[in-house]
């Protein structure tokens, strides 16, 4: 596994440091970087072709070196771009001039279009619109049985004429009946199909022609690899996509996918699925995409989920400690019981930037047993030892916090290992929270324009 | 037992033998074309575009230079390989191509093939068919991917070649994932082993060994809710289904099949490691080649986990599972 995107830049950019100006084959050798990166995320090579070539436009005859941290800079342009390209959030579906407005799902099989319709179902009734489900998937057995089964959760209502007719003519049927029954939203579940097989494309669009509906999305499961170009291609080409939804999102693939549907089609990515349960359907949120597939780690939802479970205080005194350096090993302890309540640790830390799939990460993997070690070990020490232990543990200290904690001079030196790494890792983290951040301004910066 | 041995021998043999096989238990949709046939119509989309590309490139370039490598790997790329495992593949093509002093480019694609097919492994591997009955499959992926279409599969193979086949209805999450494995029972002829949907999917998988035991089935099928590979806690419930069994019959489950989606990127990788490190997999069932992906991410699993691929499917239908063979497949890949 390679390191993320921000450390081998970091990497490239050592070796090219001291040569005072870079050229463009400098620049190359740092957006090949970005390229493995987008690779790797399963964006499609085209895809990253076209990019390269945007962000090399932008990125040669800038003075990098002069700035203090090229690597980031570079990363700036690649997230800026990636993010424009990503275009911004838009979660609305076209509506009717005369209601029902009609939304019609379609995708590969498996994508997740039953699941996806119910969501979206859920979330438009939540916008105050009284949507009607179809059941026009009259191929895979129990596909209409499993959006009654949702709509029976959701108590709402599901169309259904079984799976002996037409889909075109029962999604025909349905809108018909949508407005007697009260129903301002239609929103049909097609089969999954194969782009390439051309007697159910047919069909899709024979059902387009038929029931034109105000908006056709794109379900597309995230962790699609190179198809992803020629499914939304052949899609938006066959039927004119209004919208993609990306699903499974809650994994831990990278998502190259989105910006590879998003580059072909032009068509927004409406929203995401990050989960089973039928209200696990958010608005698309660009940026966090871009840092997603550059394995930048998905820092905006640890951010997010870390201020559910630490408290404000908490949180600005430890960022003034680690910026100060303060950072003790009592904190660390502190932190790693808040940490614990995160979530599986692991997953915590892969999403940390510069960790996530990183080697050190091995070392990092924190047991409950641990937890008793480190807090006997630490209680165990002075508090100079405590606020400095670098500079103060000596062997013989070290031999006593062992005898005094029941442990052994290796667990000790394991944690001191274990306090340096999460220093420097709580440190980037809080680095790239406050470059991001500034994130929009960088736009303006003389330096870039 | 004499019957599971033929069936072994069957499923292990890839083409010759599967062909064989089909003709002894005159199955028509086999015999038409073949297992090697229709693996090649299925990848006819597949092996077009692949090669016509590496031909282009072939002879675009008379002689072997940086820009022909390059190309190769962006080939390999786009068929999902991953950019690791081609650069990789271009690396050992190139050295090959030093030692053996080639320098006519049209000899790459064999060369390439080559490292292809070496690295997939040159023997087909079966499914672990055990001699004591039942044999029990456990059959586990990620949401979507095709689990419980590729048991019905797997059911209509054992139960066509006389295998007593029985079913268990392990997800009982998703809604109407019951209905749907019943659905393809009824299809196949086979019967089922169901709780109610909510119910404690390892309860039902200790209720189907029981069943299967009692009344002497050949082949037990575990279907189970797709999961994430994430999810800690769904993946502790899948660990305590295979517990289950294992406690029920020594060594069960014998085949841990886990299905991955052609269509899957780079994260099939870790869809495998992580499955593979909660209920050690034993086999992968790669479907949806029928579609416009190459399936290539099969060679950076096999490249960084070395699980083997057993089966593949391609299309909706019962009769859509083939054996996997890796030379075949590699050979399928880059035939005229
Ligand atoms: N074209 C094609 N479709 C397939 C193949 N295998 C499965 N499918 C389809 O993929 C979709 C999902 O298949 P399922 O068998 O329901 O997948 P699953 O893994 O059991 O899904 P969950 O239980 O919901 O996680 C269905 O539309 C199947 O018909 C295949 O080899 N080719
Ligand atoms: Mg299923």
């Amino acid at each position: 596994m390679f390191a993320s995107l921000a450390e081998r830049l970091q990497e490239t950019f050592k070796k090219l440091r001291g040569k005072g100006r870079l050229t463009e084959s400098d620049v190359n050798e740092a957006l090949r970087e970005v390229r493995l990166a987008l690779l790797e995320a399963d964006v499609n090579f085209k895809v990253v072709k076209d990019f390269i070539a945007r962000i090399k436009e932008r990125a040669v005859g800038q003075e990098l070196l002069a700035s203090l941290n090229p690597a980031q800079h570079v990363i700036k342009i690649v997230h800026e771009e990636l993010t424009t390209l990503m275009g911004g959030s838009n979660s609305r579906i076209n509506l009717a001039p005369k209601p029902p407005t009609v939304v019609m799902m379609v995708g590969l099989n498996g994508a997740g279009k039953t699941t996806t319709s119910a969501k979206l179902a859920n979330l438009m009734r939540k916008q105050g619109r009284r949507p009607l489900m179809v059941a026009a998937d009259v191929y895979r057995p129990a596909a209409i049985k499993q959006l009654e089964v949702l709509g029976g959760q959701l108590n709402l209502p599901v169309f259904s004429m079984g799976d002996q007719l037409e889909p075109v003519a029962i999604g025909l049927a349905a809108v018909e009946s949508a407005a007697g029954a009260g129903r301002d939203m239609v929103i049909i579940d097609t089969a999954g199909r194969q782009e390439v097989n051309e007697e159910l494309m047919a069909e899709l669009e024979n059902m387009k022609e038929t029931i034109k509906p105000h908006e056709i999305l794109l379900v597309v499961d995230a962790m699609t690899g190179q198809a992803a170009v020629s499914v939304a291609e052949t899609f938006n080409s066959r039927l004119g996509l209004d919208g993609v939804v990306l699903t499974k999102l809650d994994g831990d693939t990278r998502g190259g996918a989105a910006l590879s549907v998003r580059s072909v089609t032009g068509k927004p990515i409406k929203f995401v699925g990050v989960g089973e349960k039928l209200d696990a359907l958010e608005p698309f949120h660009p940026e966090r995409m871009a840092e997603r597939i550059l394995g930048m780690g998905d820092m905006l939802t640890l951010i997010e989920k870390a201020q559910e479970n630490f408290n404000a205080d908490q949180m600005a005194k430890m960022q003034k400690k680690l910026r100060s350096m303060e950072f003790t090993l009592e904190d660390f302890l502190d932190q790693l019981n808040q940490v614990k309540k995160l979530g599986p640790i692991e997953q915590v830390l892969s999403m940390i930037p510069g960790l996530g799939g990183n080697k050190k990460l091995k070392d990092l993997k924190v047991d409950e047993k641990e937890l008793v070690f480190a807090e006997a070990i630490i209680k165990s020490m002075t508090p100079a030892e405590r606020s400095d232990p670098e500079r103060v543990l000596n062997g013989s200290r070290k031999r006593r916090i062992a005898k005094g904690s029941g442990t052994t001079v290796q667990e000790i030196n394991r944690l001191l290992k274990q306090f340096e790494q999460t220093k420097k890792m709580m440190k980037q983290f809080i680095d790239m929270e406050k470059s991001l951040k500034k994130g929009g301004k960088m736009l303006k910066n003389p330096f870039f324009s | 037992m004499g019957l599971f041995s033929r069936l072994k021998e069957s499923i292990k043999g890839g083409s010759q033998q599967a062909a064989a096989a089909s003709e002894t238990t005159q199955e028509p949709e086999l015999e038409k074309t073949g297992f090697f046939g229709r693996l090649k119509e299925s990848l006819t989309k597949t092996r077009q575009s692949f090669v016509e590309k590496i031909d282009n490139l072939v002879h675009r370039h008379k002689a072997i230079d940086e820009d022909l490598y390059e190309e190769l790997e962006e080939i390999l790329v786009q068929a999902d390989v991953g950019v690791n495992t081609a650069m990789e593949l271009v690396e050992k093509t190139r050295r090959s191509v030093k030692e053996r002093r080639v320098d006519d480019a049209g000899e790459l694609k064999a060369i390439l093939k080559e490292h292809i097919r070496e690295m997939l492994g040159t023997d087909t591997a079966s499914l672990n068919i055990t001699d004591e009955t039942p044999t029990v499959i456990m059959v586990v992926g990620v949401n979507g991917v095709g689990k419980t279409t590729t048991i019905g599969k797997l059911a209509h193979y054992y139960k066509s070649r006389g295998a007593k086949v029985l079913l268990g209805a392990a997800d009982t999450f998703r809604a109407a994932a019951i209905d749907q494995l019943e659905i393809w029972a009824e299809r196949v002829g086979v019967e089922i082993i169901k709780h109610r949907e909510g119910a404690d999917p390892a309860a039902v998988a200790f209720d189907s060994l029981q069943a299967a035991k009692a009344r002497r089935a050949d082949l037990l099928i575990v279907d189970t809710a797709g999961r994430l590979h994430t999810k800690a806690n769904l993946m502790e419930e899948l660990k305590k289904i295979s517990r289950v069994l294992g406690r029920e019959m020594a060594g069960a489950p014998h085949e841990v099949l886990l299905i991955l989606d052609a269509t899957t990127g780079q994260n099939a990788v870790n869809q495998a490691r992580l499955f593979g490190e909660a209920v050690g997999i034993t086999g992968i069932a790669l479907t949806k080649l029928d579609g416009s992906s190459k399936g290539g991410v099969i060679i950076a699993v096999k490249q960084a986990l070395d699980i083997p691929v057993k089966l593949i499917g391609i299309g909706e239908s019962l009769e859509d599972l083939r054996p996997f063979s890796p030379g075949d497949f590699a050979d399928a890949l880059f035939d005229e």
